[in-house]
């Protein structure tokens, strides 16, 4: 087995989730690797779907943005954009939407939206995209990030689109009848909800990563499960497929006019 | 009398200063070309709506010709953040804008309820959500069969909404495919539309049938600007140019560099310069 990096981990790990069922709306960035692994490796069937309007897409590289004229040569079908929130994302014909986050709770809530004050920003965000409605509309949510003590954090600034929100029964009293966030891979860890109280607590280590790790790039105080498991560490196929994705993505992204 | 007309000319004719409004394309067909003469003629006071307002937003902002942006996601896709467009929200460079915000599903709805001629969009949306506390703009509406609870926001009914497209007919059909965003929607909410087109054809006698989105007695005026969507891309036509985004998150993150780059690139030049720009793509 050669060395892999955190984030191969995470990609590969956070892969290794869906199946060839899945009906994935996929937000851009980890989830985008992400499932395309997963395509390529044990998931050859299943139906990647993003917010361009592409359903059944198979992209030969990641694409840049989630428009990319490849996203929809290798699509089943192309449709519209109210098309696409209205009769799929909101029909509930989605079972899982894939979400990165720039800043995250513990109850899964994700900030994409402003650091600080809305109307006074320290730091302006690119704001929610379709992710306010991904995260009520599909089945169940998976989501994806790098650890860090300023993304993982106590208390988001702004609720850009809810998670369990206080945690417990939150989500129901709102009248909100999907799962929510069902599981959270980082570079170092896979994380589950608690079935009470929502809390998301780790439940497998990455091959090497100890508790303490897992802490000190963490803003909360972090649970882990009783029967804590190690991650499997990626095989040679899953590392291949996506070097080989990254390789093809790269030339194809720095070629501009040359490509 | 003929829709076909230069693209200075149908600017000119049709946009208003204080105008309300929409240049739309979803990653795909991005009216740039368009974006650029409105720059280049100066108007002042634009509301702009946009679900992704990208680089022709942090351009037309930079530049200081929009007083309100109404927007759902405003990133550099693939890339980051928009730095011209965050300089106006953090700093008032180079003047203070509104901010209206809201998700793609919102957008989406409101643009559909525009061309429906509704006032108001209605979907299941927000719930959860920070944005409806800080956008007035956001109501709900409880369902008067099932007692549910649903967002409410106003139909978009932009004052001119601009499109690029692959080919208009002589008669002034318009055709797009691929991704096709939500084009049709923006230009029927509409009160006046420009279209800017790679080229015009005689007709589209042997095309697919479902290709012509919107009729010639739907569109106001068409320009025909090569390349116009440049560096976002037209499906059978170029590629979209990927280093150009990766280039831009540069050019926007100094003031000094950007004004620059506006002055020879946008300022100094003309619609023709776009089909030099996709040669190679």
């Amino acid at each position: 087995m050669s060395d892999f990096t955190p984030n191969e981990m995470m990609t590969i790990a956070a892969s290794r989730a869906l199946t060839s069922k899945d009906v994935c709306f996929v937000g851009i960035g980890a989830p985008s690797a992400a499932c395309n692994v997963a395509r390529l490796t044990h998931a050859p069937d299943i139906t990647l779907i993003y917010e361009s309007g592409t359903i059944g897409t198979a992209p030969d590289v990641l694409p840049l943005s989630i428009g990319d004229g490849e996203l929809c040569e290798t699509a089943v079908s192309t449709v519209a954009v109210p098309e696409m929130f209205r009769y799929w994302l909101q029909g509930g014909r989605i079972s899982i939407g894939f979400l990165g986050a720039a800043q995250i709770d513990k109850f899964g809530n994700i900030n994409t939206t402003v650091i600080g004050d809305y109307h006074k920003p320290k730091v302006r965000l690119p704001g929610g995209g379709g992710a306010p409605e991904i995260a009520t509309s599909c089945g169940e949510i998976y989501i994806t990030l790098k650890q860090a003590t300023r993304s993982m954090v106590e208390k988001i600034d702004f609720f850009t689109s809810f998670g369990h929100g206080e945690g417990g029964d939150h989500r129901k009293r709102l009248g909100i009848t999907t799962k929510g966030p069902t599981l959270l891979i980082t570079d170092l860890a896979i994380w589950k909800p608690d079935p009470v109280t929502k809390e998301f607590t780790v439940v497998s280590l990455h091959p090497g990563v100890t508790r303490e790790q897992v802490q000190e790039t963490c803003g909360w105080t972090v649970k882990f499960a009783d029967d804590l498991e190690e991650t499997p560490a990626p095989t040679e196929l899953e590392l291949k497929t996506l070097r080989d994705l990254q390789e093809r993505t790269k030339r194809a992204h720095e070629g501009g006019k040359a490509a | 009398m003929s829709k076909v007309m230069p693209l200075d000319q149908a600017v000119r004719e049709n946009l208003r200063n204080g105008d309300t409004v929409a240049f739309e394309g979803f990653t795909h067909l991005i009216p740039h070309a368009a974006g650029h003469e409105v720059i280049r003629q100066g108007f002042r006071d634009l509301t702009l709506i946009r679900m992704t307002p990208d680089i022709i937003y942090d351009q037309m902002i930079g530049m200081g010709i929009a007083k309100k942006v109404v927007f759902s996601y405003a990133g550099n896709p693939g890339v980051g953040l928009l730095r011209r467009m965050r300089d106006a929200i953090e700093n008032g460079h180079p003047r203070t804008i509104e901010t209206v915000e809201h998700s793609h599903a919102a957008m989406a709805n409101a643009y559909e309820a525009g061309a429906s001629g509704l006032p108001c969009a209605v979907f299941r949306g927000y719930k959860g959500a920070d944005l409806p506390k800080v956008n007035p703009e956001i109501k709900s509406i409880t369902c008067p069969f099932t007692g549910e609870e649903l967002a409410a926001i106003p139909a978009h009914r932009p004052d001119v909404t601009f499109i690029h497209a692959q080919k208009a007919n002589e008669k002034g059909d318009v055709l797009i495919e691929g991704i096709v965003g939500v084009q049709k929607e923006a230009a029927l909410a509409a009160k006046k539309v420009v279209v800017t087109v790679e080229e015009i054809v005689p007709d589209f006698k042997g095309l697919h049938p479902n290709l012509t989105i919107l009729p010639h007695w739907t569109v106001t005026a068409i320009s025909v600007v090569k390349g116009g969507a440049h560096p976002s891309y037209t499906h059978g036509y170029y590629a979209r140019d990927n280093a150009a985004y990766l280039e831009w998150d540069k050019i926007s993150a100094d003031r000094e560099l950007f004004t620059q780059w506006m002055e020879t690139n946008v300022l100094k030049a003309t619609p023709e310069v776009f089909a030099e720009r996709i040669k190679g793509l």
